[in-house]
């Protein structure tokens, strides 16, 4: 949850609850004055205390991979490099790196006397068997893919670790961003054993002190942190699985900081005693809804249908109605505002009677008069398969059935629990159309979603993209260094997604976050407002927890 | 009695392998596997990872030959390491969630029977009075109450506005730095709620039940014959009357054995209360085979021992029942 939201590792991991509601994002700002620091210089002390709606599974950064688990370790743990708060990647636990002329070796300068937590020093052998254990058969890790890319690892010296590609791979640096592991507290052991997985012990600016299981996770300032002890002397991370119980649970006091649901934000919070005690914070989160068609299917393979479809749907009206108008229009599978996002792709605002011509025009009639449209005697009807367990986008879903239905084209709307989903739908291609949702990683690189040969069972592709312009963009887009010319390659490639409509881009929902008012020092940032957690404080006359 | 009870508790043993053969063989009939849900659509995790995570827990063996390991386990009292990412032991797992779940159960059931047992009895003493009238509608009121609202209600009103009770969890905060004596009072204030919600919805079944049981009762011949010979009304109902009315009390309380580990999933995700029924559903939902076969094996030997502690006890209590 602070620096490193949607955590590097996990690109494009599925949103299943939308309990991603603190991930990164930027701009807008919403709520009463706080936090621009300018109160005098930040005090130390203090607890900040902060809902989550799971508990963490397993803290060791390499098994885990869930989200409550992720929050924790980036209190705990650093990378070599991380994102700022822009959002362009920075020294961290590496102080300056060098990307060979050929793009091939990566040479990383560590920072000298840095410690683990428990006082040992941290050294270049650290992150070499971190990698070592990123790779390792044995390890189960979801990790492993992209390390596996690497030919070569070497601890140059103490301060020093050099790593080589097989072939230029643009999202290579970042991946350094993993966690480093203590060497001496893990080699030889059984990592699925090991304690640190209750018990984590890192570099990063808290140190870890209790973990009662379902209920709570204390950690205490760092005092050795490398960038200085944080202000806020100790976070509470309390588990309250029901989203109202967790915003009654803030009205009385029990919690500074927490993700509200747009109802919580729009209609429950808009009290002057609210404002008072705690800021909004409102930025798109890293993430968006779609309406995937599955290619593999007859009725879908006519691109004049999908653009038809997209015509008929009102995205607007989506969001209004499901988000209460948090959040935008999603045109491609990039943030608004980003880098890397292209607004001049092709749009398809509402327009029902364009929706009808279109299919009219690829031969879709209504000749018998039922209201649904036909061709060569069959109806124009699918199924649209979601996951129980997001109302979201149930919701979503019936709005899209009745706005189809009334340009003829008859939809039924089926939702699953999530396991028999993916085993039964999404793996076998056993679906006409599905409403799911992606994070938008910081990094561009989308080969495995949309590339044509991710296509297999269990792969991502799995509406069966397949492109050859597309192909060529994603390869090159992740071989390319200069960002500049990354961009062209990743802006024809939004154009191409928004002209062929193999999803309906739906919504890119915001983020927002809640936090106590006594925390200054909180500024909103392309990367949220986590990024600069250690520099938050409470004035000592408003500070609520002394011990 | 003892041979009674020997040959009782020898059969338990096939009805329990029985029972633990048919969760297995249905669990696993569910579509999705554990490594599904950890591996899938996520980006990094390669078809390979997949494939190696299926070795690593069995999954790529016949059902037979995993139901046969597993209980090769079981009789070493050995439950296994839960298939989520933490691996954990499922006896550790499921022995961090029993006791507050135990604790609350008792506590509610105990509170159930505090107050619906009189309630029972004196609606069937005076039956169709403006005292039965009021308290049936009052207990179908709490049973027809759906929990989750009726615990975000009282959440609402007294923790938040008036805030008399904390709303989350068992422990306050600070309660590391509480004496004994302080400890113990935070975790009483802290079960106000949650136990009288739970118990609220309960009164209906038991005070119906008892007082049908009294209703019973007491037309039978020999109250007339307690009344003929002059007893005082008090002593009637008291001593003639509730004894023998209270008989099936003992088959229900038995019954509800494993209903003492089951915990509500509802009831616990509003009050953030880390129990048994959270544990169990997330199992589920995660296709955790080792942690859901142990919550049913345990719930499987509760029933059983319930059922058999209900019949000793019915025959402890009622002489016609011992000396057949």
């Amino acid at each position: 949850m602070m620096r490193l939201n949607s955590m590097v590792g996990l690109w494009c991991a599925l949103l299943m609850l939308g309990s991603l509601l603190l991930t990164c994002g930027c701009e807008r700002r919403d709520g009463s004055l706080s936090g621009l620091g300018a109160e005098g210089p930040p005090v130390v002390g203090d607890t900040l205390i902060m809902g989550s709606g799971a508990d963490a599974v397993n803290l060791l950064p390499v098994l885990s991979s869930d989200s409550a688990s992720t929050d924790i370790q980036n209190f705990v743990y650093n990378g070599l490099v991380r994102y700022d708060k822009d959002l362009n990647i920075e020294g961290d636990l590496a102080e300056s790196w060098e990307i060979s002329p050929d793009n091939l070796t990566l040479t990383f300068h560590l920072r000298k006397g840095v410690r683990w937590h428990d006082g040992a020093p941290f050294t270049a052998e650290d992150v070499l068997f971190t990698y070592r254990l990123l790779v390792d058969p044995k390890t189960p890790t979801a990790y492993a893919e992209r390390y596996l890319q690497v030919v070569e690892a070497e601890a140059v010296d103490a301060y020093t670790f050099r790593v080589r590609y097989q072939k230029p791979l643009a999202s290579s640096l970042i991946s350094w961003a993993f966690h480093v592991h203590p060497k001496h507290l893990l080699q030889g052991t059984d990592i699925t054993k090991s304690p640190l997985a209750s018990h984590p012990i890192g570099t990063g600016p808290y140190k870890f002190v209790q973990w009662q299981r379902g209920e709570k996770i204390v950690l205490e300032a760092n005092p050795d942190y490398y960038e200085g002890p944080p202000n806020i002397h100790r976070v509470l991370y309390r588990v309250i699985p029901d989203a109202s119980t967790m915003f009654l649970e803030l009205q009385s006091g029990g919690l500074d900081f927490m993700g509200l649901t747009p109802l919580q934000y729009a209609m429950q919070t808009d009290t002057p005693a609210f404002r008072r005690r705690f800021s909004k914070y409102r930025y798109p989160a890293s993430a968006y809804s779609y309406l995937g068609y599955n290619l593999r299917r007859p009725l879908f393979q006519d691109k004049r249908v999908r653009q038809a479809l997209a015509y008929a749907i009102d995205k607007q009206e989506i969001i209004d109605g499901v988000l209460l108008g948090l959040g935008q229009v999603a045109t491609g599978p990039y943030k608004p505002g980003s880098w890397v996002y292209n607004p001049d792709v092709q749009r398809y605002r509402y327009d029902p009677e364009k929706a009808r011509d279109m299919l009219a025009e690829a031969g879709w009639r209504d000749i018998d008069g039922d209201g649904v449209v036909e061709k060569d005697g069959q109806p124009l009807a699918f199924t649209i398969v979601t996951n129980q367990g997001n109302d979201q986008r149930v919701k979503a879903g019936e709005i899209i059935q009745r706005r189809l239905a009334e340009v003829g084209v008859k939809v039924k709307l089926r939702v699953i629990e999530w396991a028999a989903f993916l085993k039964e739908f999404i793996n076998p291609g056993n679906f006409d159309a599905t409403i799911l949702g992606w994070n938008i990683p910081p990094d561009p690189d989308g080969y495995n979603v949309w590339h044509s040969s991710k296509t297999g069972p269990r792969e991502l592709n799995f509406i069966a993209f397949k492109n050859a312009e597309v192909d060529r963009l994603l390869e090159e887009g992740r071989g390319t260094f200069d960002k500049a010319k990354r961009k062209q390659a990743y802006d024809r490639f939004q154009e191409i997604l928004a002209e062929e409509q193999p999803y309906t881009f739906l919504y890119v929902p915001d983020s927002l976050p809640v936090v106590a008012s006594r925390f200054r020092g909180i500024q909103p940032a392309p990367a949220g407002i986590t990024y600069n957690f250690i520099e938050w404080y409470v004035p000592k006359e408003e500070q609520k927890y002394r011990r | 009695m003892l041979l009674y009870l020997a040959k009782r508790l020898m059969l338990m043993v096939p009805l329990l392998l029985g029972i633990t053969l048919i969760s297995f063989v249905v669990i696993h009939l569910a579509p999705g596997e554990p490594t599904d849900l950890q591996t899938q659509l996520n980006p990094e995790a390669s078809t390979e990872l997949q494939e190696r995570l299926r070795a690593q827990y069995d999954l790529d063996k016949p059902l037979i030959v995993q139901y046969g390991k597993w209980l090769g386990r079981l009789v070493r009292f050995d439950f296994g390491d839960s298939f989520s990412q933490d691996r954990r032991p499922v006896a550790s797992k499921i022995a961090e969630r029993l006791p507050v779940t135990i604790l609350i159960n008792v506590l509610s059931i105990g509170l159930i029977l505090a107050v619906a047992v009189p309630i029972g009895i004196v609606s069937a003493v005076r039956r169709n009075s403006h005292f039965d009238r009021l308290t049936t509608v009052f207990v179908f009121v709490g049973f027809a109450t759906p929990s989750f609202w009726l615990a975000l209600l009282l959440m609402d009103v007294l923790g938040v506005r008036y805030g008399l009770f904390p709303i989350v969890g068992l422990k306050s905060l600070g309660y590391d730095y509480l004496g004994w004596s302080g400890r113990i009072l935070d975790i009483l204030h802290h079960l106000v709620l949650p136990v009288f919600v739970s118990a609220f919805g309960g009164l209906a079944g038991f005070s119906r039940y008892m007082r049908a049981n009294m209703l019973e009762v007491i037309r039978q011949d020999y109250i007339l014959t307690a009344r003929a010979k002059g007893l005082t009304e008090k002593a009637v109902i008291c001593k003639h009357a509730l004894r023998n009315a209270l008989l099936p009390v003992i088959t229900i309380l038995g019954l509800s054995v494993p209903g003492l580990i089951g915990g509500s999933v509802i009831f616990e995700t509003i009050f953030a209360i880390p129990g048994m029924g959270k544990l169990f559903y997330d199992g589920v939902m995660m296709r955790d085979y080792p942690l859901i076969m142990g919550i049913l094996v345990i719930g499987a030997v509760l029933t059983l021992v319930g059922n058999l502690l209900a019949d000793l006890g019915y025959a402890l209590a009622d002489p016609r029942i011992r000396h057949r």
